[in-house]
């Protein structure tokens, strides 16, 4: 206390005319906030510990409970915020680096909300998906740069292997251990119920998921852990993952605590062990080397496999891009600084990368530029929220969008932002068998097969509205998109008009 | 007012097209009559013919048409054409002076050979040789624009109605065995006579009516293999689009209009299987070419021509016959205006490509 004291960030205000003191929140809250007074028969809180995961909000039978944002603030002051402040006194009273989770929540332009879409009037016809055909289904991988054709002279097929996905949608990779078995259960089912692909993430794959290979792309990151033969043959598609945008530049480190039975196994790591995952790849230190374990990971699977390699969007990433289009690797995927993350150093997530929407237009034309876009496809990440970010992300050039945040809101994640802390309420962060049971993995899995369904039925209204009906002939068409309130840079960036224009 | 190239500039239209199977050559009155009863469908802003099997005494010889917009762009252009090409023929393309049609740059036709040294010192087959030069005079040459550039074949266009255009070109002294027309209805122009159609590339023309949706998606695509899409015109996409799916590919013509017009997947699913294997790969191999939005194309090419409409229908098109020609055109009071006693009148199915071919050696009106 004194000078290390921190006031709490939340309020919690209990209704008690309508509090019946059945307890719910104090057995649904991993953080012990409530407390039963036996004495005099009341709930109490203990608000410092409350995390506003709004758990117990959500199963007060009486509504009895919400949760506020405190008003107890420091002198107002515009460059030392009140968050500036207690970092500074969180640090001041532990000397260490202070972490976060999910992506970066500062205010930093979204682009996604500074580009429209286009519709037709006059003079062309809109769509009505609901009475014509529209199409949404994808191939991800290389294509061949010429035709080839037998002594008959019908056409061989010289396509490499390829993801088919039935919209341009995947979940990206979170961990087995990062999150629960649970969570990828749901994710799996989900996954092989719309003909999408989920992805291991760099955690190995449990061995009841291997029934979902087809829609299982499997991750090789630098700690390869659970990485072997039958693993790599598993899913559909490889993925190295270089980098990630939450935190680009640094590995990964999921605590001892979390590496317990099943998740030590399939780690193949020893249980209680931290697993840490190095910055680079101790294998990689340039892009021949990348070509190189491209090649590995192709030779093991007998070429079977398209290889995605998965960067965190930095400055020169078009730079990057190009390199990688030519090292062998199928499939580029690129993920923005709002990217989340199971845990990362805060500085890190805040202050490191570029937004999405620019490196992923900026990658685009560069690989046209080079007449390489043919060589890969793209696929882009870090805070996709919704179809018409799908919609925008396609238009400017991506062949998908990966998305995990809003994937993990689908099965209840309501972004309080401390998965780090293992104890996540709505049991997806977290590897406590009593929090992991409250995710069923049958609801879990149609609330996200909903959130797909729904998506691409949007998708489908806008792409009708635009005329098109079939997602390839979206793909890169920036004259669908105009942008708002955005300087000419930007817009040169983004290769697109402006409104009005 | 921004120009054609300077600005993406939609426009609605009419189309119409005649070919004889016998390879027996026609003059240009009946198409020209053709583009009467659909008046209505242009705006006087635009209107173009593509001839073939017209220039039979030049058949060895590349004959570009080219607009020069004064006397310094026409010797500029010689210098260069001079250097990069044996030019075996220059003059004036004959015109007559009509009220209708004012404003005409100097309109010139070279039948021109690559210098086969040139050819051989930079490893390229004539043909890719030909679309380079005319794509650095269009993309560089201010003032000069060259508009047709195949064997035995031009394009005609200008300013104007299409039946004043194709008397301003006095089309009825030429004799093809396939016409294809145009008449343009363009949503903004300040009318240049570039900018009209058909749009051609080597012996490929290209005459469509609609308004893609799919245009800055194919022409993002078809830009990475070394087009320029100069105009910024549907027509003009679609024909790069043709040129490296027949030409640099080598795809057939039906080959490319499941490209094109892509079947959808559900009826792909539902092929046989080498017929589903193959609409798969070319869907899959080439899906950014696929063209979507309201179109009914008519492409011309040496000795056939190929229409298609977009996989929905969403633009009319309808194909007869008489004897041994056959007739297509936006509107069956075209194809009457051609020949009133034409048969078999029928509305090809959206992505159904029609495939006319002149019978083999006929194609010179022997």
């Amino acid at each position: 206390m004194g000078v290390e004291f921190i006031y709490p960030e939340f309020e919690v205000i209990r209704n008690t005319n309508r509090c019946i003191t059945c307890r719910v929140c104090e057995r649904q809250c991993a953080n012990e906030v409530h407390i039963y007074d036996d004495e005099n028969k009341v709930m109490l809180a203990d608000e410092s510990k409350c995390v506003n995961c709004q758990r117990c909000v959500s199963l007060c039978p009486t509504r009895a409970l919400k949760i506020v944002k405190s008003d107890c603030r420091l002198r107002e002051n515009a460059n030392w915020t009140d968050g500036t402040i207690k970092e500074i006194y969180k640090q001041a009273n532990s000397g260490g680096v202070l972490l976060s989770s999910m992506g970066n929540p500062n205010s930093f332009p979204v682009y996604w909300d500074k580009i429209l879409i286009n519709a037709s009037q006059v003079t062309n016809p809109s769509i009505d998906p609901l009475r014509e055909p529209m199409e949404t289904k994808v191939f991800l991988g290389k294509k061949p740069s010429f035709i080839e054709r037998d002594k008959k002279g019908n056409l061989k097929n010289n396509l490499t292997p390829q993801i088919e996905l039935s919209m341009p949608v995947m979940f990206s990779a979170m961990s087995y251990g990062s999150i629960s078995y649970n969570a990828h259960k749901s994710l799996a089912m989900a996954a092989e119920n719309l003909g999408i692909c989920y992805n291991t993430g760099e955690g190995g794959l449990h061995e009841d998921f291997y029934v979902y290979g087809k829609n299982t792309i499997v991750q090789v990151a630098s700690g390869r852990f659970g990485v072997h033969e039958k693993y790599l043959n598993a899913g559909c598609a490889i993925e190295i993952k270089m980098g990630q945008g939450a935190k680009p530049g640094i590995g990964g480190h999921l605590p001892g605590t979390k590496i317990v039975g099943d998740v030590s196994r399939t780690r193949m790591i020893p249980e209680g062990t931290d697993a840490i995952s190095p910055a680079p790849h101790h294998d990689i230190y340039s892009i021949e080397d990348l070509r190189q374990l491209v090649y590995s990971l192709k030779e093991a699977t007998n070429y079977k496999k398209p290889i995605i390699v998965k960067v965190a969007a930095v400055h020169n990433i078009a730079a990057i891009a190009s390199g990688i289009a030519r090292s062998g690797a199928d499939i580029i995927a690129i993920d923005g600084f709002r990217g989340g993350t199971g845990a990362a150093p805060t500085r890190i997530r805040d202050n490191v990368g570029i937004p999405i929407e620019l490196a992923l237009a900026a990658c685009d034309k560069r690989l046209r530029d080079e007449g390489i876009r043919n060589n890969v496809s793209l696929v882009i990440g870090g805070s996709i929220r919704s179809s018409s970010d799908v919609v925008k992300a396609v238009a400017l050039g991506a062949d998908a969008c990966y998305v995990a945040t809003a994937a993990l809101l689908a099965l209840g994640c309501h972004l309080c932002r401390t998965c780090q802390t293992g104890k996540c309420n709505w049991g997806i962060a977290t590897q406590n068998p009593e929090l992991v049971k409250r995710l069923n993995p049958e609801i879990g899995s149609k609330r996200l097969i909903n959130l797909m369904t729904a998506w691409k039925h949007e998708i489908k209204e806008l792409m009708g509205g635009m005329g098109i009906n079939s997602i390839e002939t979206l793909r890169g068409n920036r004259l669908m998109l105009r942008g708002i309130g955005i300087n000419e840079k930007e817009l040169e960036i983004l290769g697109i008009s402006h409104a009005g224009e | 007012m921004l120009k054609e190239g300077q600005i993406r500039i939609p426009s609605g239209c009419a189309i119409s097209a005649v070919i004889s199977k016998e390879g027996k050559r026609m003059s240009g009155e009946k198409i020209i009559e053709s583009m009467k009863p659909m008046h209505d469908r242009s705006n006087g802003l635009g209107g173009g013919f593509a001839a073939y099997g017209i220039y039979p005494e030049y058949r060895q010889q590349y004959a570009l048409h080219v607009f020069c917009n004064d006397k310094i762009c026409k010797d500029e252009c010689e210098k260069f054409l001079k250097e990069s090409f044996e030019v075996v023929k220059s003059e004036y393309i004959p015109t007559r002076k009509i009220p209708e049609i004012t404003d005409e740059p100097i309109i010139r036709r070279y039948f021109v050979s690559p210098l086969s040294s040139v050819l051989s010192s930079m490893q390229l087959d004539e043909k890719e040789y030909v679309v380079r030069i005319v794509t650095k005079i269009n993309t560089e040459m201010k003032g000069v624009y060259v508009f047709s550039c195949g064997k035995n074949m031009g394009a005609f266009k200008a300013v104007g109605f299409p039946e004043d255009v194709g008397r301003f070109y006095k089309l009825e002294e030429y004799e093809g065995y396939c016409w294809t027309a145009h008449g343009r209805y363009p949503t903004n122009t300040p009318g240049w006579w570039g900018g009209a159609h058909p749009f051609a590339l080597l012996d490929y023309t290209i005459v469509h009516n609609g308004e893609i949706s799919s245009y800055d998606a194919n022409r993002r695509f078809i830009e990475m293999f070394g087009y320029k899409c100069n105009l910024q015109t549907d027509t003009e996409v679609i024909t790069y689009i043709a040129d490296y799916l027949l030409r640099r590919q080598g795809l057939t013509l039906n080959e490319t209009a499941s490209v094109i017009a892509a079947p959808f997947w559900k009826t792909i699913s539902n092929k046989p299987r080498a017929e589903r294997e193959k609409l798969t790969y070319l869907r899959t191999v080439f899906s950014s070419l696929l063209v979507t939005g309201p179109f009914s194309i008519i492409l011309g090419f040496e000795g056939g021509l190929m229409a298609l409409n977009d996989r929905l229908k969403l633009r009319s098109m309808v194909v007869g016959e008489y004897e041994d020609k056959v007739y297509i055109a936006s509107e069956e009071a075209a194809i009457r205006a051609m020949e009133p006693l034409a048969q078999n009148i029928y509305s090809p199915a959206g992505g159904e490509a029609v495939i006319i071919k002149v019978k083999d050696g006929d194609i010179n009106g022997r």
